[in-house]
């Protein structure tokens, strides 16, 4: 199942880093986020756009967990030419994660 | 217990003016505030300054304050803003302006000046937090540089009777956090409360990313009335316990949900949210619903604010031109990759002097490349749209990308349609410390 159906996501951005906030619809699903999203699967899942390091916080009394990705928004100047700059939408393609059913 | 109810009239620079009105109408509001500078803004801001020493404000301020001036006049609701952008004394002088127009005299106006240390970080040994090159490095490309105040000279505007004030670049949560130290008069070193106040600000400073926009996603998040969203507003006690609310009927929805999202937006590490006045830290939050579109935030804590201030520099970085085109039907993407092919060769042959060129099938793979979605193969689109960006030193040259795709239609292949074209100047955004001393605030006061 895709992560979209248990949790939901926003996006913010500083500069070069992008942040991605996941949080669990129930808070009985928090566990099996922190099971199978951990910082090595969001950076495997980004792999085309990261060019540095995951962080992954934990945020257990709002059933959420916090992304920091480092240099994933192509970086000063050459970010200009993208098309989302912010990288808003990366929130939508987190939620695309498969993880196990249970 | 005492209570101090403070709203969010708008969450960035162009944000909609009808929800605010509706906040300072039916909010009966201490406090409204508008937080319209983002990271670019202020360098946008300081090039209209440089071009006319009379703007380099919001250029939204004037439609806003007389929208909202005289239902907070009747509330005795007191306004606070970062619109001051580049120039909060000329912001300062046309709200004055304003409000002897609409016949409101004796309205004192706060402007909060000292944000800009252009010329503290230019000669100094500050460096680039984000390269370690010294900021002198930047030369003539250093548009602005503005240190992000903290509440403290705030709190002083409001202590001196102001009905309305006026900053630059003051910290988002600052902007909040100020009125709720001054109203319930708690200390600048309160970190707990300062921690908490600063949650409430985080929560508010987007305006309606809380009252359910940025958040509908069709068939798994539902948000009624998006189109008349309401803006929210806190009720806040004298201990800091607050209740996140919205004007009756308005639009959008405010849940546990919307809460979360908006308390972890922009954040990193959720035990250290630096800003000016407090280190927050958001790592033992509760959200709990206390009735329909009602949420209590509770748990924010803080530890002594940072010694130095975060200073956001803004750079030009040269000019970007772009140029579209749209293809459908059978072979769209076929049609689409050919034009990208051909607008690349004739930039060559006609020595377009592009620093940096980017080409994307929107529809295809213009937003997260060619890596998403993992694994799957993609089916043929039935459009594309062929996007051109090239990055160039000057917008002479920049123009002349756009072109290069607008002569795809006599030129091109078959059944290209919908060119668009545009220049625009690239603004960037750097940052580095200046030590709390070299960042001197003032408060100027007007009456109208």
């Amino acid at each position: 199942m895709k992560l979209r159906a248990i949790a939901h996501a926003r996006t913010g951005d500083k500069g070069d880093t992008s942040s991605i906030s996941l949080i669990a619809y129930d808070e009985a699903d928090y566990p099996r986020l922190v099971r199978h999203v951990t910082a090595e699967r969001v950076a495997a899942h980004f792999v085309g756009l990261l060019r540095g390091g995951v962080d992954r916080y934990e945020i257990p009394s709002l059933g959420a967990l916090n992304f920091v990705l480092h240099r994933a928004l192509g970086g000063g100047v050459t970010r200009a030419l993208a098309l989302d700059t912010h990288g808003k939408s990366l929130s939508s393609a987190l939620l695309d994660i498969e993880i196990p059913d249970f | 217990m005492r209570q101090i109810r403070i709203g969010a009239g708008a969450g960035y620079s162009g944000d909609r003016i009808e929800p605010a009105v509706e906040l300072a109408e039916h909010g009966k509001l201490d406090y409204l505030v508008f937080e319209c500078l983002a990271e670019r803004t202020i360098a946008l801001a300081q090039q209209a300054r440089r071009r006319d020493p009379r703007l380099g404000y919001d250029p939204l301020l004037a439609a806003r304050m007389r929208a909202v001036l005289p239902a907070c006049r009747r509330a005795g609701t007191v306004i606070i803003t970062n619109m001051g952008a580049a120039n909060p004394v000329a912001a300062a002088e046309l709200v004055c302006a304003i409000a002897r127009e609409l016949g409101l005299p004796g309205i004192k106006i706060a402007a909060v000046t000292g944000d800009d240390v252009a010329g503290a970080v230019a000669g100094g040994a500050c460096r680039i937090l984000e390269d370690g090159r010294p900021v002198a490095a930047l030369g003539a490309s250093l548009i602005s540089a503005n240190a992000y105040l903290g509440a403290e000279s705030i709190v002083q505007a409001l202590a001196a009777g102001a009905d309305i004030v006026i900053t630059g670049r003051a910290a988002d949560p600052s902007l909040f956090l100020a009125p709720l130290a001054h109203g319930f008069g708690w200390s600048l070193a309160d970190w707990q409360r300062l921690g908490q106040a600063t949650l409430i600000g985080h929560v508010l400073e987007c305006a309606g990313q809380v009252t359910g926009g940025y958040f509908a996603d069709p068939g798994f998040k539902t948000v009624p009335g998006l189109a008349r969203l309401g803006f929210p507003l806190a009720e806040v006690g004298e201990d800091g316990s607050a209740v996140i609310t919205k004007v009756e009927g308005s639009g959008g929805c405010i849940t546990t949900a919307t809460c979360k999202e908006q308390i972890l937006y922009e954040i990193h590490d959720p035990a250290r949210y630096f800003t000016p006045d407090v280190v927050a830290d958001f790592s033992q939050v509760r959200v709990e619903t206390v009735g329909p579109d009602r949420v209590r935030i509770s748990g924010g804590r803080g530890r002594p604010r940072p010694e130095a201030l975060k200073v956001s520099l803004g750079i030009s970085e040269g000019f970007v031109g772009e140029g579209q085109i749209s293809y459908a039907g059978s072979g769209a993407r076929d049609r689409a990759e050919l034009a990208a092919g051909i607008v690349r060769e004739r930039l060559e042959l006609t020595g377009v002097a592009a620093q940096e060129l980017r080409f994307d099938l929107i529809g295809v793979d213009a937003i997260h490349g060619p890596g998403l979605p993992a694994g799957s193969a993609r089916a043929e689109p039935y459009e594309v749209r062929l996007r051109v960006a090239g990055r160039t030193a000057s917008a002479e040259e920049a123009i002349r990308i756009g072109n290069e795709v607008e002569t795809l239609y006599t030129n091109g292949p078959a059944g290209g349609g919908g060119v668009t074209k545009q220049v625009r100047e690239i603004l960037g955004v750097l940052s580095t410390l200046l030590p709390r001393e070299r960042v001197q605030p003032q408060v100027r006061m007007l009456e109208s």
